[in-house]
């Protein structure tokens, strides 16, 4: 079962610059791999991770294979308004989870 | 009252500054990649389209020395203001000898107010990182690791 971790500060002042931390469970399993028998495990990796808030994207980031199983992102944005942060990431063999986490701004 | 003398002293002094920026920009400039394979330099051409890349601005934060290339922290940050008018586009993170050049490419904008991403990668061997940051106004930064890595992603069989 897929699950995500997110780690963003409930409160922050307006104009504050905020982290937000990501993490989902996640494979990644690079297509590269041979089983004992010689057969190649096929490629299953998230290819996508986006972040929206209150509806407008934010943060956007291409995974290739050379990205860590269970993908960790971190990046920063700029406290505005009180919303409603959305992450979404979606991979091969249709993969697509999401997540979300709301902040107060004062 | 003396105006020979007066502008030669100038155009020796204009010349020299001259000199000294032409001396200067070379080893601002970075020659687009040249002693790195040819599929690492080809990922770079398809991200700059050919544009100079110059190194600076660009931090990229990776230990020198990895005992375990199946997760690698890493950071990178570009030193340059969030502005609408003036920001960092994107970040992309390119590899020497994994079997893909691309690690990930990052698109930013003016309301992330600062330019910083990080991550964990895989490494396959000890080779060389290399970080591109794209700017609102068309120009490219970089910067490049060199990592040691001990244990080797990528690689181990599957029982």
């Amino acid at each position: 079962m897929a699950s995500a971790l997110i780690n963003v500060p409930p409160k922050a002042k307006r104009g504050d610059i905020i982290e937000i931390k990501t993490l989902m469970s996640h494979i990644m399993e690079t297509g590269y791999r041979h089983t004992a028998t010689g057969e190649v495990v096929p490629r299953n990796i998230i290819t996508s991770f986006t972040c929206r808030f209150n509806g407008a994207e934010i943060f956007r980031a291409d995974l290739f294979p050379a990205i860590a199983a269970n993908p960790f992102m971190t990046f920063f944005t700029t406290a505005t308004e009180s919303g409603k942060f959305e992450f979404e990431w979606t991979g091969d063999q249709g993969f697509s989870e999401h997540a979300s986490a709301s902040i107060t701004v004062e | 009252m003396q105006q020979p003398p007066n502008s030669s002293r100038r155009q020796f002094l204009g010349l020299a500054g001259g000199a000294a920026v032409a001396g200067a920009l070379p080893t601002v400039t970075v020659r687009p990649a040249e002693a790195t394979p040819a599929t690492l330099a080809s990922a770079i051409q398809s991200v700059t389209g050919g544009a100079a890349v110059r190194t600076g601005k660009v931090k990229l934060d990776i230990p020198p020395l990895v005992e375990n290339g199946n997760t690698v922290p890493m950071t990178v940050t570009v030193a340059h203001p969030m502005a609408p008018e003036d920001h960092v586009r994107s970040i992309h993170v390119f590899n020497e000898k994994n079997p893909q050049p691309n690690i990930g490419n990052f698109h930013l904008g003016p309301h992330n107010g600062r330019a910083q991403v990080s991550t964990r990668i895989r490494l396959a061997d000890s080779q060389k990182i290399v970080a591109i940051a794209k700017l609102s106004d068309g120009t490219f930064w970089s910067a490049s690791v060199d990592v040691v890595v001990t244990l080797a992603a990528c690689t181990e069989e599957l029982i």
